[in-house]
């Protein structure tokens, strides 16, 4: 039998003031069940604490209404008031007659009646309540980063350097990303790979990183603090631990000249067997089986393998797959850049010397094609006027994506700098649409760029490039000037817009976590939890959220480490117990409520007897996923699942209370 | 004895309409209170039911509080895209477009029954669709009685 007790607030005159609270007092103590009925001035003060749990205490109460604020400002003051007490927390409940009651009516008869429909509602609810448990979940205290770019190095490091251990796991032969392709940064101008390659090797070094590249997650199962993965290490070619990087192989390999550089953005070749650039992390090259002569001709060419000093070569390695056990995950996939033959009106693939913005990085840096010397890919000669074309691809909702990049108004001042920088007397175009530039030193940099270093800023686009007598004639709009515009120019860079990276939504498939229509991850909260994801342990960092430049990278890497050391600093992770449950013996295994469950929550679980014979399938939930939404019970014809604290008895109880 | 009650509300000509919201308590409850904070006033004929999701509001609380004597009924959730539980506003508003159907074609009068999003910064939306909600059911030919169609 219930003894519940009922507590009506009067919050000074905020409630007393507009309801009769003795009248909502006298009204509870007629509802069977109801053993005490009490109001005071101020329920949360500690004197009205103090009273409900001498209350609980006497009364040996099973049950609590508070008539007073929104749950939302005390239920939890009143819940740990009842585990002093020793009352599950589950079993106090709230009628709020305040903000939806006494501050949003001023008929004091009918604002009284409401409170009383309120409180009986609370008291049927409470009823019918139920002890729950919040859970506990132990945390396995090992990270996996996927991705290996600026905002996945620096998640790795800070957690490493929290002594936690991590899994680093890169899809390319080296870590480094995109950073490490970048040859000046904005706005300091400091090397990219100046800064980039000391972290590379600190990972490389690190005892509490364990790196795989070349690798790729394949499988991740679990939750919460019990994520099981599985990571695909992609035969090498190479055994690893006796490779010392010497270079022989790839100086012998006779496909030099048919295989493009991925990390020169095709204005180079590389081998089969290769590293993609020279400060590679590891040191350790892969062999490339598409396009190795050994494997495309039988086993013809052993050239690498002759040549090996340590004889590390092993054509016959197969993939290996690595299981591990970790308790977070951090998403750090990197990005894309559009495709630039979208923009036919350009020339992009036409015209060699119209280059997107990385291309033009690699034309730029030391360690590039052309060894840091501006150069045409068509004939090698320097150009002398190039146009910049920004927002190729951003902000064009036809062709492109609806969305500003971000970082390209800055990386085309910069290209336009250090053109300017190497190329004495040259002269620079930039058309644009607005100048994005408002972090720290950014505006005072494009300044720079059109003042000191005098690029033409034109307002515009451009409708057309084509090439007439050696040169591409760019046709566009000056847009504040009202003319139209001709330019004669030796070499075209589109400012490409970003998008995420290619597979990067298998990814977050495979995670459970939710994307947007682009495929940038989304944060479980735009604003107050933007480095988590929707799913409980894994987070989020870098360009794979969305448009960001290098600071704002690290930045968010660094926010997914202090949380994920944060989650670590406990052995476990508590989770509300207000979870679904399965009434096993109803369940008929139709899993409609898997098919509405956003956070992958439940399985089938096998119920077998004694001898270990199958006997059926039910659906199970589990606490580290489930958040208690309650998709699932509207889903179950069988009404087996419920989700606890908001109970379908319950539920009905309160509308009929209702009635009228 | 319920019997007796609805058969009294049939016929009751007071014109004070029962409405029941059911609400979930990440959006639409807190826009509730934001309302209450900001002393914002409004029918009083409205009763919150909180549920943790809009997703968790079966079809079948509407036809229960129906048949307690509800007049009106109003489901309310988060805004498409703020979902506090990612989707369950979409399971929500599918199933509604769905059941509102039935409902039609049983002969409930439609303007009876009422779909909304509420974020938490609405306080003034919330006043302004309860009292528009109100005024309606209010206005309708059978006012504070019989839910159905003549």
């Amino acid at each position: 039998m219930s003894r519940i007790g009922v507590f009506v607030c009067w919050c000074g005159s905020n409630i007393a003031g507009t309801v009769d609270v003795e009248k909502v007092r006298d009204e509870a103590s007629k509802i069977p069940g109801v053993v005490s009925a009490v109001d005071y001035k101020y329920m949360c003060s500690d004197p009205g604490q103090n009273s409900l749990r001498n209350v609980i205490k006497e009364k040996n109460l099973t049950g609590v209404v508070l008539a007073a604020c929104s749950p939302h400002m005390h239920e939890n003051t009143f819940r740990k008031a009842a585990i002093k007490e020793g009352l599950n927390p589950y079993f106090v409940e709230i009628a709020n007659i305040r903000e939806q009651v006494s501050w949003v009516h001023d008929d004091k008869e009918r604002a009284t009646s409401k409170a009383v429909d309120l409180m009986t509602m609370m008291v049927e609810k409470v009823k019918r309540d139920r002890s729950i448990d919040d859970v506990k979940v132990p945390l396995h205290k090992k990270t996996l980063v996927i991705g290996g770019g600026i905002s996945g190095i620096q998640a790795a490091l800070d957690i490493a350097n929290g002594g936690v251990e991590v899994l680093l796991v890169e899809k390319e032969p080296s870590i480094g990303g995109r950073m490490i392709q970048l040859d000046e940064t904005f706005p300091t101008l400091d090397c990219s790979s100046c800064i980039m390659t000391p972290k590379m090797v600190e990972v490389n070094q690190h005892p509490n990183i364990k790196l795989y590249t070349y690798s790729e997650v394949t499988d991740v199962s679990g939750y919460i603090g019990n994520f099981k993965i599985k990571i695909k290490k992609k035969a090498r070619s190479v055994v690893e631990k006796d490779c010392t990087g010497c270079g022989n192989c790839w100086n012998v390999c006779p496909m030099h000249k048919n295989v493009k550089s991925e990390f020169n953005v095709n204005l180079s070749e590389r081998t089969a067997i290769y590293v993609p650039f020279p400060q590679a992390v590891p040191l350790i090259p892969a062999l490339d089986r598409a396009v190795c002569l050994h494997f495309k001709k039988g086993g013809k060419c052993v050239k690498c393998y002759e040549a090996c000093g340590p004889k590390c070569i092993d054509f016959n390695l197969q993939d290996e797959i690595v299981e591990e056990t970790v308790g977070a995950i951090v998403a750090a996939t990197g990005y894309d850049l559009i495709e630039n033959s979208l923009y036919g009106e350009y020339g992009y693939g036409k015209y060699k010397d119209v280059v997107s913005g990385l291309q033009f990085e690699r034309l730029l840096s030391a360690s590039g094609p052309t060894e840091g010397l501006v150069k045409r890919p068509s004939d090698g000669a320097t150009p002398k006027t190039i146009v910049f074309i920004q927002c190729v691809g951003s902000r064009d909702p036809e062709k492109g994506v609806p969305y500003c990049s971000k970082v390209c108004c800055m990386y085309t001042a910069k290209h336009a700098k250090l053109f300017a920088h190497k190329v004495h007397g040259s002269q620079s175009y930039v058309f644009y649409i607005d100048i994005r530039a408002t972090s720290k030193g950014y505006e005072e940099f494009v300044r720079g760029t059109m003042e000191q270093d005098g690029a033409i800023y034109l307002r515009g686009r451009v409708s057309r490039i084509y090439e007439d007598e050696g040169k591409l004639i760019i046709k566009g709009a000056d847009t504040l000037s009202g003319n139209q515009v001709e330019i004669a120019a030796d070499m075209v860079v589109l400012a490409t817009g970003v998008i995420p990276k290619k597979g990067s939504d298998k990814v977050a498939q495979m995670l459970g976590i939710s994307y947007d229509k682009y495929g940038f991850y989304t944060e479980s909260h735009p604003k107050l939890r933007p480095t988590e994801s929707s799913t409980a342990g894994i987070f989020l960092a870098g360009m794979a959220q969305g448009p960001r430049d290098i600071p704002e990278s690290v930045v968010s890497g660094s926010a997914a480490a202090s949380k994920i050391l944060g989650l670590f600093s406990k052995d476990e992770y508590e989770v509300e117990g207000t979870i679904a449950s399965v009434n096993e013996a109803t369940c008929v295994a139709c899993f409609y409520c898997r098919r509405v469950c956003a956070y992958n929550a439940i399985s089938g679980k096998d119920i077998k007897d004694r001898s270990g014979k199958l006997i059926k399938v039910v659906a199970n939930v589990n606490p580290g996923l489930c958040v208690g939404c309650g998709a699932c019970v509207n889903a179950c014809f069988s009404k087996t699942i419920d989700v606890k604290g908001f109970m379908d008895d319950q539920i009905y109880a309160e509308i009929r209370s209702l009635s009228v | 004895m319920e019997d007796k009650k609805e058969e009294l509300a049939k016929t009751s000509g007071d014109n004070d309409p029962r409405i029941i919201a059911f609400v979930c308590n990440w959006c639409t409850y807190s826009g509730a209170d934001l309302a209450g904070t900001s002393r914002m006033k409004y029918a009083d004929n409205v009763r919150v039911i909180k549920l943790p999701c809009s997703g968790r509001i079966d079809p079948m609380f509407i036809v229960e509080a129906f048949k307690k004597g509800a007049k009106g009924v109003l489901i309310s959730g988060c805004h498409p895209g703020d979902c506090h539980y990612i989707s369950g506003n979409y399971h929500s508003r599918r199933k509604y477009a769905i059941f509102r159907n039935l409902l039609g074609f049983l002969g409930v009068d439609l303007n009876r029954v009422e779909f909304s999003w509420v974020s938490a910064s609405e306080g003034n939306k919330w006043v302004h669709i309860i009292n528009e909600f109100t005024d309606k059911i209010k206005s309708l030919k059978n006012g504070s009685n019989d839910i159905f169609k003549k």
